[in-house]
């Protein structure tokens, strides 16, 4: 009969039980799934079930962990992102969140580029822990992307971009995201990369801060190669404040836009 | 004695608009934009912002204009 362990086909012998197959596949695993559902006790195994087998604390191995994710993708979207590198100038709230959710579909490299340092406040936001104040932002984020996805490759620069050094850091880059909070960095951002990074696409970010509803931060198309999300109207200022739900929310629109770029889409 | 200069029809975010001004900077200074916190296309291509007070706008011309808030 014909199984899957771990993701990959397996030709188990008629009427083998689930622990039999661990025993012969992987004896050291300690946590068995059945068909999506943690294994309490032994059972017969039928033609198509899908065992997990894992072991606490062990790092799968690069193929294999590879092959874990893509199997939950949509086929042909792992292999097309892998090869891809988007640049991210920001790890505050959009940044560290558009990195996450790029390592988390396998984008095979990040570069990212901040010159702020993990503060208390940033936590209602931010994509970071209690134990990582203090440190420079592009290095906890680097530790969270390893502990999310070690086999993506992440390029950090700590310090502040400029006009001059910005088609230098993302010379490599097929999509930059603009994850900036000031707004005249964001203006300045966009139009160095544009300018001097002709044919590649800009995805940047306005109007985002406070509850206002979730439906209003839409991604838009601004220009040539320059995708805009948000409501365009929402600045961060006093009364209006940064929140984790609707950063969340255009950070995942700047995400996905750039998803839709690598597998040539349009994003909206 | 200075002739009244003659209205133009340009776009400005795909919306038609007559305006006597003749630059870009005279445009943003008109719809209340601050130079520093936007990005403007002029006919498909970006325009530095350096380049705002010396670029003259003829008939026709087409103006993409995002002005950024704060926040991120």
């Amino acid at each position: 009969m014909d199984i899957l362990v771990n993701e990959k086909p397996y030709r188990a012998p008629s009427g083998a039980t689930l622990f039999a197959v661990r025993d012969l596949c992987k004896p050291q695993a300690d946590v068995v799934i059945h068909n999506g559902f943690p294994a309490g006790a032994d059972q017969v195994l039928r033609e198509g079930d899908r065992v997990v087998l894992i072991r606490r604390g062990e790092r799968p191995p690069r193929e294999e962990l590879e092959g874990l994710l893509a199997a939950r993708h949509t086929p042909g979207v792992h292999e097309r992102v892998k090869g891809a590198c988007v640049g991210i100038a920001g790890a505050g709230g959009l940044g560290s969140a558009v990195a996450i959710a790029l390592a988390r579909v396998g984008v095979g490299h990040l570069v990212v580029a901040d010159f702020d340092v993990v503060e208390p406040s940033n936590l209602n936001r931010q994509q970071y822990f209690v134990d990582q104040i203090g440190l420079p932002k592009v290095e906890a984020l680097r530790e969270n992307l390893e502990r999310i996805h070690p086999y993506v490759r992440v390029s950090t620069f700590h310090g502040r971009l400029t006009a001059a050094n910005t088609p230098e850091l993302f010379a490599e880059v097929d999509v930059l995201v603009e994850a900036f909070d000031a707004a005249d960095q964001k203006a300045m951002l966009a139009e160095a990369f544009l300018c001097r990074c002709p044919g590649r696409p800009l995805v940047a970010a306005s109007g985002l801060a406070g509850s206002a509803p979730s439906n209003n931060v839409i991604t838009r198309r601004a220009g040539t190669n320059f995708f805009l999300v948000g409501d365009l109207e929402s600045a961060a200022g006093p009364g209006q404040g940064l929140m984790a739900p609707r950063v969340g929310i255009a950070a995942h629109h700047q995400a996905n836009a750039v998803l839709r770029l690598l597998l040539g889409e349009e994003p909206c | 004695m200075l002739k009244e200069r003659q209205a133009m029809r340009i776009t400005i975010n795909g919306q038609p608009r007559e305006t006597t001004r003749s630059t870009v900077a005279a445009i943003l200074q008109e719809i209340n934009l601050s130079p520093e916190r936007v990005v403007v296309e002029l006919n498909r291509s970006i325009l530095p912002r350096d380049l705002f007070a010396e670029t003259s706008l003829s008939e026709g011309d087409a103006l993409e204009i995002v002005q950024f808030v704060g926040g991120g």
